[in-house]
């Protein structure tokens, strides 16, 4: 617990410094990025060493609550990606950022932000966890607006702010409900405030606080906003472990209920549904590079809901083996989505850097200047299709394998099995639709408009992504280590006595490792034939028509068509055709909608604000009538109290 | 793991007999249309002339490009691993192999569809967004019949589902079987989703990804669409023949040659009687092999 402190501690005073040294962008930029390695490297360390007691427990002078953190194997596994991620968007975010004089300000944010969620993964205390919650907010909304002069941006920051709010009003509900129980904030006291309590409303609070932050499907709609406007190593960190603050309320808050039925299992499996395709449907018909992975959090959001999903089904049908692998395949695509999905946002932020365009239809050609920014999109685009021999393939491999003994199993279990197979297989062949198309258009093929690229890839950028892509591969090809870290939580989630999660592992590991090796060999075969024979270099071959231009390939948007007009998501068309013998106008542009904002929240708040406009009467400037309400509401609750 | 040899022997004579498939198919295809045709040996001559040329690389193409025949043949040499493809078991089983063999198609899927993009040519393009298309509605449909087996077979992996004592019988079996011969013939771009023959390449789809592919990159492609469509075919094989419970007799390898080969005349045929769908129409096709997929579960 010492280490754990002195990382808290470590991200605070550099947050602190960076603020200081702000005159000093060099300075400060070494502090807050320092101070965020080394908390990395001590939280590292104290996950390793955690001893016997891992508790803190200091008296804090808000009402009603108390300064309690702890470890225990379930903070672990959302604490270590994120103390190795938020480690490499500190240095990332040195060259990303640049130095100016909005650089102290954005360390002492981002060490702040780091240090309230590695809180939120730990707090025992209601008030300690909400107050964490909210500086985790604040801070992420502040570096959503870093960017604020871009009224877009504001607008995005602005969405953001209202949807974490909302998400934390049910928190605050659920956490009020269990104080007014059992009269502690304490969530050792929790499990009794619970058990009085109907499952369903716990539940659905949960769900839906918590589920507004994970980005559920369709509490989503300020992701799309909020990551493209963000600065990319923070977004980076939003998507890859910010989201995850819900999905570890949800996992903390049923922890501390009787075991769930059987219907709450089957509830999250469906949300995990419509999140995964719906998400990868959106990504899809997305042309932002960055929205577009923005969506695809919601899709992998809903994967590792598919994967809790299938843990209480399993538990509830009394099939703790079954639940285990569920728990295990989703708190593993916990650790793995936050690797890849941090590499991909650094990928694209390096785009961004060198071409000041996020538009995919205009990029093209780029592994010609970005080598490294290439090479690791590509790693992280294989392990976010599933792909193996990377890490997304192996948590999908345990969802897939619980899903499938739920259906060897028959009854009710069988279906919900069979519902996660077909969600899963749907989301694969859409995932890598979509990542084909991200990396495809991007990096391969020739430029698409000219392009200046500058900056190149500094090594602080190009350093963490091959740390985060060899992270990828690494769990693809030895995924034992990695079972090992959510073993534990799992068994305490399923209640399974015992489950030897490397070993149902390594064999798809080892195949992995097969297909590595024999791709080289492969390559060194094709290597050793061509020596000494003719190799040519031409044009494309273009089917005989000898003048080719790089605006004639395929863009994203042309890519996505046929998928996304099939699946009727809502593109809209704006077609200006040409007219007469000689046009001289023609225009086309296509774009997707959100249709939870357009279908749901749009009429819902203008609903809202219609009926609330009756309201207005009473707000009209007069200050004399204004210093009446607060007389009047003065003498009512006077009257209330003297009752 | 301790690997047998009959799982040796199947696995080596994959890799030799693949090759033989397209042979036959086109043979068929001949023979209904009153021609001759080439020899079923065609494909491996085709292999070593194609082994012995130099190669010719476009020049907006780059690692990517060259990464891409060589990782989908490897992906399908591993894929080959876990499928018994012969009469006996695979090299290697495990709980889910399954599924590792179903990613493993799809990688291989994934580097050809980004070789195709690496070409910067609107053909490649063309293709490849038509083939995670169909591939996206394919891979429901392939879950699904494996929910299927596994289910009755109470295990999910290829080894003990096929070596099952309780094998799937009666009309599941016909219906799983319809649902993985339409996804046999969607994941090997035959009739009536794609036409292999066509020179027209805006009716292509796996043709026209592989358009600028050249001597040795040219042979692995090739080579290794033989090896897929022996192996989707193997799992039609495996169900539709009575193999037998248990680790199956001597006169299983024959069985399975004759299934194999049966299988490529049957697909022969469908080619010679049947056009290419509408590319519109595709789509409801594989839904309709998810429904058929879907109805065997619920009545196995």
């Amino acid at each position: 617990m010492l280490l754990f402190t002195a990382a808290l501690l470590a991200l605070t005073i550099s947050a602190a410094l960076s603020l200081v040294f702000s005159k000093k962008p060099a300075w400060s930029a070494f502090a807050g990025a320092g101070g965020n390695v080394l908390a990395a490297a001590l939280g590292l360390a104290a996950l390793v060493f955690a001893g016997a007691k891992p508790h803190l427990n200091l008296p804090w002078a808000v009402p009603g609550g108390q300064f309690h953190i702890a470890l225990d194997p379930l903070s672990a596994v959302f604490l270590a990606p994120m103390f190795v991620l938020c480690a490499c968007g500190a240095l990332y975010g040195v060259s990303y950022g640049g130095l100016n004089r909005r650089t102290g300000t954005g360390f002492l944010l981002y060490n702040l932000l780091t240090a309230s969620m590695a809180v939120v993964f730990t707090a025992r205390n209601a008030m300690l966890f909400l107050a964490a919650w909210e500086i985790m907010a604040l801070c992420s909304f502040l570096l959503v607006v870093t960017d604020y002069d871009n009224p877009e941006t504001r607008n995005a920051g602005w969405v953001y702010l209202v949807a974490t709010h909302i998400g934390t009003a049910f928190i605050i509900a659920l956490f009020a409900l269990a104080w007014h129980k059992c009269g502690s904030t304490e969530f050792a006291d929790f499990p009794k405030a619970f058990a009085s309590l109907p499952f369903a409303a716990v539940a659905l609070l949960s769900v839906t606080g918590f589920g507004a932050k994970a980005g559920f499907f369709p509490f989503h709609v300020w992701l799309p906003k909020a990551h493209p406007a963000a600065p990319s190593h923070v977004s980076a960190v939003m998507s890859g472990i910010m989201i995850k603050t819900g999905i570890y309320g949800i996992i903390r808050m049923i922890s501390f209920c009787p075991p769930p039925p059987f219907w709450f299992g089957g509830l999250l499996a469906s949300i995990g549904i419509i999140s995964g395709v719906g998400g990868v449907l959106f990504a899809l018909a997305q042309r932002d590079i960055k929205r577009s992975l923005a969506y695809s959090s919601v899709e992998n959001i809903g994967i590792i809901a598919l994967g809790l999903g299938m843990g209480w089904m399993g538990a509830a049908s009394g099939r703790t083996d079954i639940a285990f692998i569920g728990f295990a395949g989703a708190l593993l695509h916990v650790i793995n989505h936050a690797f890849f999905k941090g590499l991909l946002f650094f990928g694209a932020g390096a785009v961004y850097h060198a071409t000041g365009i996020r538009d995919m239809d205009r990029l093209g050609g780029l592994r010609r200047f970005m080598p490294v920014t290439a090479l690791t999109f590509l790693a992280g685009s294989a392990a976010i299709a599933a792909l193996p021999p990377f890490n997304g393939f192996i948590s999908e491999f345990l969802i897939y394998s619980g899903a499938f003994k739920a259906v060897v199993a028959g009854r009710g279990a069988g279906f919900g099995g069979l519902a996660v197979i077909l969600g899963l297989s749907l989301t694969g062949g859409l995932a890598a639709a979509c990542f084909t198309r991200a990396f495809g258009i991007i990096f391969l093929g020739e430029p698409r408009a000219k392009l200046a690229v500058e900056h190149g890839e500094p090594p602080l950028m190009a350093g963490p992504m091959v740390a985060l892509a060899a992270l990828c591969l690494f769990i693809g090809l030895a995924p034992q280590f990695a079972a090992r870290l959510v073993t534990e939580p799992a068994l305490m989630l399923s209640g399974a006595p015992y489950a030897d999660l490397p070993s149902r592992l390594q064999p798809a590991g080892l195949l992995g490792c097969a297909v590595v090796l024999l791709s080289l060999a492969l390559w060194f075969f094709r290597k050793r034939l061509l020596a000494g024979r003719a190799v040519a270099s031409a044009p494309t071959w273009g089917c005989g028509y000898s003048a080719p231009a790089a605006s004639m390939q395929y863009t994203a948007s042309s890519f996505a068509q046929p998928l996304v007009d099939f699946f009727g998501i809502g593109t809209a068309k704006k077609i200006e055709e040409p007219h007469g013998l000689f046009p001289s106008h023609a225009m086309f542009r296509s774009e997707t909608p959100d249709i939870a904002k357009s279908r749901f929240y749009r009429p819902l708040f203008e609903n809202i604000e219609q009926r609330m406009s009756s309201l207005r009467v009473i707000q009209h400037g007069n200050i004399h009538a204004y210093i009446l309400y607060i007389a009047a509401a003065l003498v009512a609750l006077l009257v209330w109290t003297l009752k | 793991m301790d690997i047998e040899m009959t799982a040796i022997a199947d696995f080596a004579a994959a890799l030799l007999l693949a090759p033989l498939l397209p042979g036959i198919i086109n043979r068929v295809k001949a023979f209904f249309a009153g021609r001759r045709g080439q020899s079923v040996f065609q494909l491996y001559y085709d292999l070593r002339k194609l082994l012995a040329k130099g190669a010719v690389y476009s020049s907006a193409s780059g690692f990517v490009f060259r990464l891409g025949p060589v990782a989908s043949l490897a992906a399908l040499l591993a894929a080959l691993a876990v499928m018994p493809a012969g009469g006996h078991g695979s090299l290697a089983s495990f709980d889910g192999d399954i599924i590792l063999f179903a990613y493993l198609l799809a990688l291989s899927r994934f580097v050809t569809v980004l070789a195709a993009l690496d070409t910067g040519s609107s053909f490649g393009g063309m293709g490849a967004s038509r083939e995670v298309f169909f591939s996206a509605l394919a891979e429901p449909a392939f879950f699904l019949s494996l929910a299927v087996l596994a289910k009755k077979a109470g295990a999910f992996s290829f080894n003990l589902i096929f070596l099952s004592a309780n094998p799937v019988t009666g009309t599941p079996l016909l219906l799983v079987l319809a649902a993985l011969f339409i996804v046999f013939l969607a994941e090997n771009c035959r009739i009536p989703f794609d036409d292999p023959n066509t020179h027209l390449e805006l009716t292509m789809i796996h043709e026209v990804m592989v358009l600028d592919h050249s001597g040795p990159d040219f042979a692995l492609i090739s080579y290794g669409a033989a090896l897929k469509m022996w192996l989707l075919g193997a799992i039609v094989v495996r169900l539709a023949l009575p193999f037998g419970g248990g680790t199956g007799g001597a006169q299983s390898p024959a069985l399975f040659l004759a299934g194999i080969f049966a299988l490529a005349i049957a697909a022969g045929i469908v080619e010679s009687c049947m056009a290419r769908l509408r590319l519109l129409k595709v789509p409801a096709l594989l839904l309709s092999a998810s429904m058929l997929a879907f109805a065997a579960f619920m009545v196995s």
